[in-house]
């Protein structure tokens, strides 16, 4: 009876777990620090797992949607309403799974680094509080059928993610880091309003369905689609957009780093979203395929290319990081190109689209593994300055191993779980257009270029001897980046089976816009 | 530096209006414009208003800034219970279970315009004195953490 | 032409916010400018609602039955109590800020440079 309840009531578990656990932990608090740090590990694991259990049924049994404060969950059209869907309500398909297999990973992972790098801190308290807010946002944000909803749960995220950014003060530099990150993402929140309003006054709906189903293509349905793109590519890192990546990801705690990544691609899927679900065959998907792709090769090109001078590791990997969204915006951008076009899309399309949404998957993993690492170095170290660094692999050999991991993985080498995604990027959009292609190959190159020279400045060379005593990470930092390590190596093997289990269903709920329509309005 | 006597008696005249009126924006808001937010900002003004007559250091001894802070985190906590008794009842999460049932707050709406009966609409009340609660307590320590960097500023300054 | 006149507001007020955003470089008054945008964006939700002859929706001794649409209210509602937590938290960053670098202009602001 309790696994009936708790598995009709999974969506609506997946946000109300996290929310309720990050306001009653001050009180659990009161009691004593170490039981708080108990209660926020539980937490997070409870949240992961009925992450994971949804994932699993949503894969197995098809899209679920759940309704608030309706009789029943899956009474998405009630009987007096005349076809209209008038609650909010939670739309999960296969897209929305593979991205909270990825929140609940990447949130476990980071709680249990957290639970040792920030340990003697003061307020700590509020910081527990924002970080399950965060990733109780993050869920919701991928779980939700609503357009209103995603605007509340992008806020959520922004102020979370700005109050942890400024955690520590650090002189002023993590506060100046957070403000800049924090307007950035309220002037785009509040375009982001602006086209909710559009698309409100034109249909008078505000449920994704619902306006799929009645969307025709007018002139203000252009212009809310250039406010959609222009202000989640921002809040994702693309980059005309790209300022407040490097500050915001070098400046916060590494465990919040690693989450932010996430929560960017958070963004990322909402644009991907709203563009194929939204609007579908309707708008003129050459242009918005090519628009995305231009996206795509300017940040993957400036991303790679501002990263190399850099001195502070971690605004090296931030740089890193704008430069494998381009691929992300590349590879489903090629897919978008080709929309319409039948057997492009059976020839290249698909495939690049399970490229880029395999690199969403892929680069979480990896890049959260860095940062985490970097993290653990700064934690021993005490500076982020490359070039005072050095020499630390001599005592530090399980951080090593872990960076070298992500840096194989970052640079595409086989058989790490990057290698799988790029190639599959590569070989279709070849046949899109060589040129591109062989852009992205070279900005590969000059990743792996870039973390080689990493590597050997902080890992290699003679031991110095104010590092002398400098220790191995604690083990619950080790264990974070365990788990991380172990899905990069692991879909790295395995690539083929990962494809066909978690990606192909959600590029084909992607692309499938009149089963989106169907499973919430009932076949229609 | 204080205020004067008439800025200082004023505000002890005006407070407890303020706060009572305040409360009933939050009480009433399932039947007049208003609701949770709207009486808690109101609320939080009369804390504001007592804040600008007196001094921070006669304030706080006043306020607990603890006792805030679990105000705000209690009344969250009732809203999401509100949220999940529904569920443990076998509904949807935010199911409004308790309207018309006859119990708290039960008592079935009228059909069309009305004139306004308090004891309606389920747990909507409820909700709404959740959030009141929380946002007086969010905002009033909002505005005494504000307060005290500016009392830190002078004594550095 | 009377009828437009809250959607020219709209466009007014947001090419004041937007102005007042990219040309002042006091952190305090591109605060006000994100203010005065969301400002804007509230007041277009509100207008999208109205209906000629309608009142307002409110059933406790309401005049008539023909109301204008309570749904961009609520997603008004929801969108002021957004924008003061948001404005609330950049007055925050803004008083540390002040209080670590000793000034409030975004020009002497280069602590993060490259």
């Amino acid at each position: 009876m309790i696994l009936d309840f708790i598995f009709i009531n999974l969506p609506a578990l997946v946000v109300a777990v996290p929310l309720l656990a990050a306001f009653i932990s001050p009180l659990v608090g009161r009691i004593s620090p170490a039981v708080r740090k108990y209660f926020v590990l539980g937490a997070t694991a409870l949240t992961a797992a009925i992450a994971m259990i949804l994932a699993a049924s949503v894969y197995r049994y098809g899209t679920r949607i759940y309704v608030f404060g309706a009789m029943r969950p899956d009474l998405a059209v009630p009987f007096d309403s005349g076809g209209i869907p008038i609650r909010i309500m939670f739309t999960v398909d296969a897209m929305s799974a593979l991205m909270e297999v990825i929140i609940a990973v990447v949130g476990l992972a980071i709680v249990i680094y957290s639970l040792s790098a920030d340990e003697n801190r003061s307020g700590l308290e509020q910081y527990y509080t924002l970080m399950l807010l965060l990733i109780c946002s993050s869920l919701g944000m991928v779980t939700t059928g609503d357009l209103f909803n995603f605007f509340v749960f992008i806020e959520i995220s922004s102020m979370a993610s700005a109050g942890l950014i400024a955690y520590r003060v650090e002189k002023g530099r993590a506060v100046e880091a957070a403000i800049k990150y924090f307007i950035v993402s309220t002037i785009a929140a509040i375009f982001f309003l602006f086209a909710i309003a559009i698309l409100y006054g034109q249909y008078n709906a505000l449920n994704i369905a619902m306006l799929a189903s009645r969307m025709q293509f007018s002139l203000l349905d252009k212009v809310a689609l250039v406010l959609l793109i222009a202000c989640l590519a921002t809040k994702a890192g693309a980059v005309p957009m790209h300022f407040w990546t490097p500050d915001a990801y070098s400046l916060a705690p590494s465990s919040v780093t690693a989450f932010l990544v996430v929560a960017s691609q958070a963004s990322l899927y909402g644009l991907f979203r709203y563009i194929f679900t939204l609007y579908n065959l309707s708008l003129n998907a050459a242009t918005v395929g090519w628009v995305l792709i231009i996206l795509g090769m300017l940040s993957m090109f400036v991303g790679v290319t501002m990263a190399i001078p850099q001195k502070d590791v971690k605004r090296l990997m931030a740089y890193h990081a704008i430069s494998q969204t381009g691929y992300m915006l590349l590879g489903v951008g090629t897919g978008l190109a080709v929309l319409g076009n039948q057997p492009m899309m059976d020839a290249f399309g698909r495939m690049a689209m399970e490229g880029g949404i395999f690199h969403i998957i892929n680069h979480a993993m990896y890049k959260g593994l860095l940062f985490l690492t970097a993290g653990a170095i700064i934690y021993r170290v005490g500076t982020r300055d490359m070039n005072k660094m050095g020499g630390l692999g001599h005592k530090m050999k399980w951080t090593m191993v872990f960076f070298m991991i992500g840096a194989l993985a970052i640079a595409g080498i086989p058989p790490f779980n990057g290698f799988a995604s790029k190639l599959m990027i590569y070989e279709s959009v070849y046949l899109f257009n060589p040129v591109l292609a062989i852009i992205a190959m070279v900005v590969s190159i000059l990743t792996l270029a870039s973390f080689v020279k990493v590597f050997h400045s902080i890992f290699m060379g003679p031991e110095l001897p104010e590092y002398k005593d400098v220790k191995e990470a604690p083990l619950p930092m080790l264990a974070g980046m365990a788990i991380l390590a172990a899905i990069v190596i692991l879909f790295g093997f395995f690539p083929q089976q990962v494809v066909d289990t978690l990606i192909a269903p959600a590029a084909n709920a992607l692309i499938d816009q009149h089963g989106y329509i169907t499973s919430v309005l009932g076949g229609i | 530096m204080r205020m004067s006597k008439i800025v200082r008696l004023s505000a002890d005249i005006m407070f407890p209006f303020v706060v009572i009126f305040g409360w009933y924006v939050i009480m009433h808001g399932h039947l007049t414009p208003g609701g949770g937010f709207q009486g808690g900002a109101v609320v939080a003004t009369g804390a504001a208003l007592v804040v600008v007559a007196y001094s921070y250091q006669e304030v706080t001894a006043m306020i607990n800034k603890t006792v805030l802070w679990f105000q705000e985190s209690g009344g969250l906590c009732l809203f999401i219970g509100a949220g999940l008794g529904g569920m443990l009842i076998g509904f949807p999460f935010f199911f409004n279970w308790l309207a018309g049932s006859g119990s708290l707050f039960g008592t079935p709406v009228a059909f069309g315009p009305n004139s306004g009966d308090l004891n309606t609409a389920g747990f909507l009340p409820l909700m709404n004195i959740a959030v009141g609660t929380e946002v007086w307590g969010g905002l009033t320590m909002v505005i005494l953490y504000m307060l005290s960097s500016l009392e830190k500023k002078q004594e550095g300054a | 032409m009377l009828w437009n006149l809250p959607y020219l507001t709209v466009v007014a007020l947001i090419f004041i916010g937007m102005a007042t955003i990219l040309l002042k470089r006091n952190l305090i008054k591109i605060l006000l400018g994100i203010n005065i945008l969301e400002s804007a964006v509230n007041l277009l939700i509100i207008a999208l609602g109205y209906r000629e002859g309608g009142v307002a929706p409110i059933f406790t001794l309401a005049p008539s039955t023909y109301m204008v649409l309570p749904t961009p209210q609520a997603l008004c509602l929801t969108s002021i109590v957004i924008g003061v937590a948001t404005s609330a938290l950049l007055l925050s960053f803004t008083m540390i800020i002040y209080r670590k670098y000793g000034t409030a202009n975004v020009d002497e602001m280069r602590e993060l440079r490259e």
